[in-house]
């Protein structure tokens, strides 16, 4: 559709709808995907929404607001069934002067009463708690991961933290946070120091040593592993012998070490971008343990190389 | 048990996956389809879902001449074959690291002996740390032998600060005297806490919403009761024959098979009072609190009905009679469909009957539960305009298309005043995963973390078998049951059993 509205969308889709008999109506959420300048390309990211909506129904608006030039005006997509999974996708390519307000440019097509995600695969707004879209949202969800300055941007975004806030490099660590989680739970003695190696760069590596600070509330080293691309490694040295997890750069294998126990060894592949989104979809409430890492967990990880 | 102590459990975080701890699984009955087709690739899903302990050891025992290589292969095929999450080839091999196999008969010392080094073992090399869960996926009459070799080779018998556990499967017994003895045959090696008695349909999704649906919201909970409900339907339909299973099925029968264990367990969470919290001992009292207020109708041959399945064409396809299946007898009085009525002793249900059935080779497969709601006391609308109006229900989907639908009338379009019934629906798979996790991968990660609030206790095993028992014998005097076409919601019997309450069954 060119030179449209929104309102005209809405009712395109209300039209589908009844055409299609009855599509599935019981959308549990609003996905908002600001794509401009997106590095991954729209495509690559509706396909992981649609992947996430497997299990989170939900209807996704994509804005992409990169033309700059021409007029003012608004062109849209729908894409409903097939391989828009269980969900149903719209673009709107703001033109022109239309891109002033973005969110009165959604408004009309959130679905009622349920709750909004907005979702900024490249660069996040300064402060994504009153950017216009995150204020109507109950979860912003960022990405640094993609920015050249990471770091910076994500001790920036801890400064500005809005409830409801997360980023996606905080699923990043789940998997790790499980199994470390698991290998403390026999663990009666105290821990002594905590070492994470990986990545420098990587928001997830300095979330993952944010976590084990505020939790054990001490200061978390970690070593920058020069190419490293992941989370590689994490010694947690307790009073009587010490927690040696492995994940060499490229490998799916972890090999954990502990005291007292045999070796183990146990698959943790990279989890791709859907599965980070479906977790950060599943609850829609404040996520208390990443607001903790990132307020005081953050100041307390110091970067060795 | 987690250390409670562990900083890095918050209650608050809530994306931090529930591991297991360390612990082994020793599967009795690995070539069977059970094993293969649920337990093997629920196994590998759990693993792949990242939620076993790196320390996880599975041992299969059984008759056959396996190596732990042979053993791994028919795993994989099994697994390959039936898992839900995609075959990843890394944790496979890493699972597939901590799988044994043991050679022997149930009746053979040795066998045994063997066994309980192989456990050892896998303490000190995977770090299984002497937690052990033996799965009994064998039929009952092997049982006694099991246990007691279990507790001759000092199996059964945890070291401090470790456990066994035992899972057994369906059916608990044949009556309530066998499921005494059986649970006897149990209990005398293993503490009643460390039993699991596995009903796969309380692992299952719906079921589990059943509670949040009715304890979570107020919109259903105030019209839960006598004043607004008219009777409540349970229907458990499968369009399958008997196949091969004759030597289990004949003289067993439909009630005993389902209605013992699925059937009232559905009744138990859909009429029970809210429990004061969701640990397994309080849903536990009041799942116990109902099943011991049923009261079985007066006259059996009224409100009860029964019926075997003739030879037919179903659904394109020529089928064969009950009683021309292979290795049942042609006298054989066994029922394929059952139906019951059931009244409970409360103020919330009085004068509220559940009505019950189950049956093989009907219209399809569907297993829900329907509650169906009196006609409102007073319509101002005349009697043309409600012609088409029947009773509003609230329908919850137990298998297959998981979900609620809610039917009530509605005007139809036009000039005049007429109504007439519409559904509202809600899809499970529509509103949530599609890959929602498998009952089996539940339950058997319940039973590593020790989690028992999903599985259905002694008591309430002997509760149901007090409700079927007298059943059951009062039939066996009846003679043959009635024939059904194959295909068909079952024998006429069981539509005038509800006709005389001025009822009729739904079509599900």
């Amino acid at each position: 559709m060119s030179e449209t509205t929104t309102a005209e969308i809405g009712a395109r889709l209300v039209a589908l709808r009844e055409e299609g008999g009855a599509v599935a109506l019981g959308r549990v959420l609003t996905l908002v995907i600001v794509a401009t300048g997106s590095p991954v390309g729209t495509d690559a990211l509706i396909d992981a929404a649609n992947q996430a909506s497997k299990e989170h129904p939900c209807r996704v608006i994509v804005v992409d607001a990169s033309g700059e030039h021409g007029d003012a005006g608004l062109d849209a997509e729908i894409r409903i069934g097939g391989d828009a999974g269980a969900s149903e996708v719209v673009l709107l390519h703001p033109t022109g002067d239309a891109r002033a307000e973005l969110d009165t440019l959604v408004i009309p097509l959130l679905l009622p009463d349920a709750p909004i995600v907005v979702w900024w695969p490249a660069q996040p707004p300064e402060h994504p708690g009153e950017d216009p879209l995150g204020r109507m949202a109950q979860r912003r969800i960022s990405d640094v991961g993609e920015s050249s300055d990471a770091i910076a941007q994500l001790a920036r975004l801890g400064e500005k933290y809005t409830p409801g806030d997360t980023d996606l490099s905080w699923a990043r660590t789940t998997l790790w946070r499980g199994i470390t989680a698991a290998a403390m739970d026999d663990v009666s003695s105290p821990v002594r120091a905590v070492t994470v190696r990986g990545a420098g760069h990587r928001p997830s590596t300095h979330l993952f040593a944010a976590w084990l600070a505020a939790a054990f509330e001490l200061d978390v080293t970690l070593v920058e592993e020069p190419d490293a691309t992941v989370i590689t490694g994490l010694d947690i040295e307790l009073a009587d012998g010490t927690i040696t997890m492995r994940r060499p750069e490229g490998e799916v294998v972890v090999s954990i070490t502990q005291p007292g126990q045999p070796d183990h060894q146990l698959a943790m592949p990279k989890r791709p971008l859907q599965d980070c989104l479906m977790e950060d979809l599943r609850r829609m409430d404040p996520d208390a343990t990443y607001q903790r890492t990132v307020l005081y967990g953050l100041p307390r990880v110091r970067v060795a190389s | 048990m987690p250390n409670s102590t562990n900083p890095l459990r918050d209650p608050a975080d809530r994306r931090l996956p529930r591991i297991a701890g360390p612990g082994g699984l020793v599967l009795f009955g690995v070539t069977g389809d059970l094993a293969r087709k649920k337990l093997l690739p629920a196994v590998y899903d759990l693993a792949n879902r990242g939620l076993l302990p790196p320390g996880f050891g599975l041992t299969g025992y059984g008759r056959r001449d396996w190596d732990h290589d042979h053993f791994r292969g028919v795993a994989r095929e099994a697994v390959e074959a039936h898992c839900r999450t995609p075959f990843d080839e890394h944790v496979w091999e890493q699972l597939a690291k901590g799988f044994r196999f043991v050679q022997g008969t149930f009746d053979d010392p040795e066998g045994f002996a063997n066994l309980a080094r192989t456990v050892n073992e896998l303490d000190a090399e995977r770090g299984t740390g002497g937690n052990h869960a033996f799965y009994l996926s064998i039929p009952p009459g092997q049982f006694p032998v099991v246990c007691q070799q279990l507790s001759e080779s000092g199996l059964s018998t945890p070291q401090p600060g470790t456990w066994r556990r035992v899972v057994i499967e369906k059916p608990f017994g044949s009556d309530l005297e066998s499921a005494r003895e059986l649970n006897d045959v149990v209990e005398k090696v293993f503490p009643p806490d460390a039993v699991f008695r596995i009903d796969h349909y309380l692992g299952k999704e719906t079921v589990q919403n059943l509670l949040a649906m009715r304890f979570a919201n107020q919109l259903f909970e105030p019209i839960w009761n006598a004043n607004y409900v008219d009777h409540v339907q349970i229907t458990m339909a499968e369009d399958i024959g008997i196949g091969s299973r004759a030597g289990y099925y004949d003289g067993i029968g439909a009630a005993r098979d389902v209605i013992q264990n699925h059937l009232l367990q559905l009744l138990a969470l859909t009429a029970m009072e809210e429990p004061v919290s969701f640990h397994a001992d309080a849903l536990r009292t009041e799942k116990e609190k109902v099943l011991s207020s049923v009261r079985l109708p007066n006259d059996l041959r009224r409100h009860t009905a029964r019926g075997q399945y003739s030879a037919g064409w179903q659904g394109g396809e020529q089928v064969r009679g009950y009683l021309s299946e292979d290795g049942v007898p042609a006298d054989s009085i066994t029922e394929t469909y059952a139906a019951i009525r059931l009244d409970l002793d409360t103020r919330r249900w009085a004068g509220v009957p559940f009505y019950l059935r189950a049956g093989k080779r009907l219209g399809r497969r569907v297993t829900e539960i329907a509650v169906v709601f009196k006609r409102a006391p007073h319509l101002p609308f005349d009697l043309n305009e409600t012609q088409e109006l029947g009773q509003n229900a609230l329908v919850i989907r137990v298998q297959p298309d998981e979900g609620v639908t809610i039917r009530f009338g509605s005007k139809v379009p036009g000039t005049a005043m007429e109504v007439r019934d519409v559904t509202m629906d809600f899809g499970y798979g529509h509103s949530f995963t599609e890959s929602s996790p498998e009952a089996y991968e539940r339950l058997l990660l319940d039973v590593l973390l020790g989690d028992p609030p999903l599985f259905p206790h002694q008591r309430e095993v002997e509760l149901s078998w007090e409700i079927l028992d007298p059943i059951i014998d009062a039939w066996s005097t009846f003679g043959q049951p009635d024939q059904y076409r194959a295909g068909t919601w079952g024998p006429a019997s069981a539509d005038e059993m509800l006709a005389q309450d001025g009822r009729t069954w739904r079509r599900p």
